[in-house]
């Protein structure tokens, strides 16, 4: 253990005091013996994008899809908007106002954007498909979101370029009105002019008062568009902190180590910060590949 | 040139805010809109309308006065219809990316079961219909619940249909037996015509139909200030599915008996009235419900869809039922039609025929592409091929040839437009 320094006092709570949109305490999830979070803690807050970081098989993608209903956590609380509630199908976190756009976009090639945008909650009438009231609504919301650059919302998914697929997922997010919206890797695969473009309108988001989670491996993602940053490491929370608290090595480091000077899990597995965590043994392994992360 | 709109309906629009474009402009805009999109790829029905067309000429030009009469004509709408009624049930097996292999020894089946009903229990005709479809239903539900539940593979289930129903129907009837089917009712669905009159009503509703639902979809979309097929454009489809419904209906009803003195045979066939409900109704759920774009979603991408919290596994068993009810349909024209159940009613190429037909209309075997007039075309082409080898005298070698060939051409169509658009982007 190294002394107190400067560098090491306990950083400032993250969200500047505000209550949070979502806050996740002590969350559990195992699929069979593999016990993939450990109480887990999380705090998003509305206007603020919350990166979400973590190497390979930290829990990253267990985290949302509990979040979102898909694999119910175990155990643990989850409160949304002040309140106790249980999610436990991707249904109920919609009618939250919870949306999740994931790494493989889900988005059917064959359809049209219009047709994407309302896929599994079309808006009817008289028991019918009203194609002029959804087209009518997607052209709004991909003028709120300012996306000029697809060419007719009636054209098919397939033609699209990356960066446009991206746009039409993350705006089947926000066209319900939606509270808290979950990007998973949104610039996994774009070059740098779309990622620029994506990275605009997911800070637009937060800046329209969403609650964002932006999942990263890209470093430069979070610390460009990222008010506060969770670490998470082999399961459990290692830190969520202000994103201009910590500097980018640091960041590093939590991912890599779960810890970085006081910052982090102790080295018996108890967290620095929160306290209550259970002592359990923290399975280190200091050869675990981190090229990833430090690219 | 078809009586329905495609899911998508991006064909021949004018972009909102120039309504001061008319005359023939529009139709030039709408013939490039139209070849753009051939070029990129998404030819539709053009293929297997062309295709009919050039076997028509064909025939007509080898055998002016058997193949081109209305006596054939009628013919080859019965001989037709039931092929068609079970593509019209695959197409939704096909948009999942299924395959329905039982379909029909499920029409064979049914059939036997409306027989029994029928014949050894003397009840009247629509009990024995209803017995029909039910079993077609329950077939149906059977076999969605293990693919769409249990997760076995369609292609596997349907083969197992396949040899399970086979025994079954020969259970039913009796090894080497028949069911002879004397109900009066049930022989005229598909042997008997709408009187003249009828014909004509059901003809001009059908043109009323068509153009009061295409007008009022321009009408909508203009007024909502969206992109909408030009009104000239609109009026020419129009007039065109009403000339064709005319000439059809007129060619129907020219006296067809050989000799009108003993009987009169006139009038448009009963069975294109069901096949016209059966167009209008199945193509009504699949492109204006939501049902019919989960069904595309699920083809499309199953994952997007579950995710977009679509009932997958709900949707395949809807549309395995839906399928195989109407197998059960087919079955009831193919009794009517022979007037009898044998082992091989439903059998033989019966369900290979409905799975060309599909693809020859352009449904795609890899699932999210297709419509349900495909089926009507497709089986036309079939239906055509069939009838017009029978009329060259050709030994049924040489039509299998043939229509083996038809079936590889269509698809490798479908396999090149698919090249086509996946490069530019269209599907």
């Amino acid at each position: 253990m190294t002394g107190p320094s400067q560098q090491d006092a306990p950083p400032p709570p993250p969200g500047g005091g505000a209550d949070p949109l979502l806050s996740l305490r002590g969350v559990n999830k195992s699929f069979g013996a593999v016990h993939v979070l450990q109480d887990v803690d999380l705090d998003v807050f509305a206007g603020q994008v919350t990166a979400l970081v973590g190497d390979n098989g930290a829990g990253k993608s267990t985290l949302i899809k509990g979040i979102a209903g898909i694999h119910p956590f175990d155990s643990g609380s989850y409160v949304f908007g002040g309140e106790h509630v249980s999610v436990t199908n991707p249904k109920q976190a919609n009618a939250l106002g919870i949306e999740v756009v994931y790494q493989d976009l889900a988005l059917c090639d064959n359809l049209d954007i219009v047709h994407n945008l309302f896929l599994g909650r079309e808006v009817t009438s008289n028991g019918l498909l009203d194609e002029a009231a959804m087209e009518r609504r997607a052209t709004e919301t991909l003028a709120g979101l300012s996306v000029r650059t697809v060419r007719s919302i009636r054209q098919h998914v397939a033609s699209l370029s990356g960066g446009q697929r991206q746009t039409v997922a993350i705006a089947r997010a926000v066209i319900w009105n939606s509270r808290l919206v979950i990007l998973d890797e949104p610039t996994a695969a774009l070059g740098v002019a779309q990622t620029e473009q994506v990275l605009k309108l997911v800070r637009r988001l937060a800046d329209n008062g969403l609650g964002v989670v932006l999942i990263s491996h890209n470093l430069n993602d979070v610390v460009q568009v990222a008010d506060n940053v969770a670490v998470l490491y082999l399961g459990r929370t290692a830190a969520q902190v202000d994103a201009g608290a910590v500097s980018r090595n640091q960041i590093v480091e939590l991912i890599t180590s779960g810890r970085t000077g006081s910052i982090g899990l102790a080295a018996n597995g108890t967290a620095a910060e929160v306290g209550e965590l259970p002592d359990l043994p923290v399975p280190v392994d200091p050869a675990r590949p981190s090229d990833e992360v430090t690219r | 040139m078809t009586t329905t709109a495609p899911p998508e309906g991006t064909e021949h629009t004018e972009a909102p805010g120039e309504p001061g474009r008319g005359g023939l402009a529009v139709f030039g805009d709408a013939a490039r809109e139209y070849a753009s999109r051939l070029r990129g790829g998404d030819v539709g029905a053009l293929p297997a309308v062309l295709g009919l067309l050039a076997l028509f000429v064909v025939f007509t030009a080898l055998r002016p006065n058997r193949f081109t009469t209305p006596f054939n004509f009628a013919n080859l709408v019965h001989q037709s219809a039931a092929v068609i009624v079970i593509a019209m049930g695959l197409i939704f097996i096909l948009l999942l990316g299924e395959i329905d292999l039982s379909a029909g020894y499920t029409a064979g089946t049914a059939a036997a079961v409306m027989g029994i009903v029928v014949t050894q229990r003397g009840w009247p005709w629509w009990i024995a219909v209803i017995a029909c479809l039910v079993t077609g239903a329950v077939v149906g539900t059977v076999i969605g619940w293990l693919v769409a539940r249990l997760g076995i593979p369609s292609f596997v289930v349907t083969l197992a249909a396949f040899l399970g129903l086979q025994g079954v129907l020969l259970k039913l009837i009796g090894e080497g037996g028949t069911i002879s089917i004397r109900d009066e009712t049930l022989v005229a669905i598909n042997n008997d015509d709408l009187p003249v009159l009828l014909g004509w009503l059901v003809c001009l509703v059908t043109i009323a139909g068509y153009a009061w639902v295409s007008l009022r979809r321009t009408a909508v979309r203009r007024a909502a200030g969206l992109q909408h097929t030009a009104l000239p454009v609109a009026l020419t489809r129009i007039a065109l599915v009403a000339a064709l419904l005319v000439a059809g209906t007129a060619y129907l009803s020219i006296e067809r008996s050989p000799n009108p003195n003993v009987t009169s045979l006139r009038g448009v066939p009963i069975v294109v009235l069901l096949l016209l409900v059966l167009l209008v109704g199945l193509n009504f759920v699949l492109t204006r419900t939501s049902f019919g774009r989960h069904v595309y979603a699920v083809g499309g991408n199953a994952e997007a869809a579950r995710r977009a919290g679509i009932n997958v596994w709900r949707v395949k068993l809807t549309c395995f039922m839906i399928s195989s009810t109407l197998a059960a349909t087919a079955g009831i024209l193919l009794a009517s039609r022979d007037n009898s159940i044998s082992p091989t009613t439903g059998g033989a190429d019966t369900l290979l025929y409905a799975v060309g037909a599909a693809v020859i209309g352009g449904t795609s075997l890899f699932g999210g592409k297709g419509r349900v007039v495909d089926a009507v075309l497709g089986g036309l082409v079939i239906g055509v091929i069939i009838n017009g080898m029978g009329l060259l005298s050709q030994p049924s070698s040489v039509v299998y040839m043939v229509t083996g060939l038809v079936l590889l051409v269509a698809a490798s169509v479908d396999a090149l437009s698919r090249r086509r658009a996946a490069s530019t982007g269209r599907l």
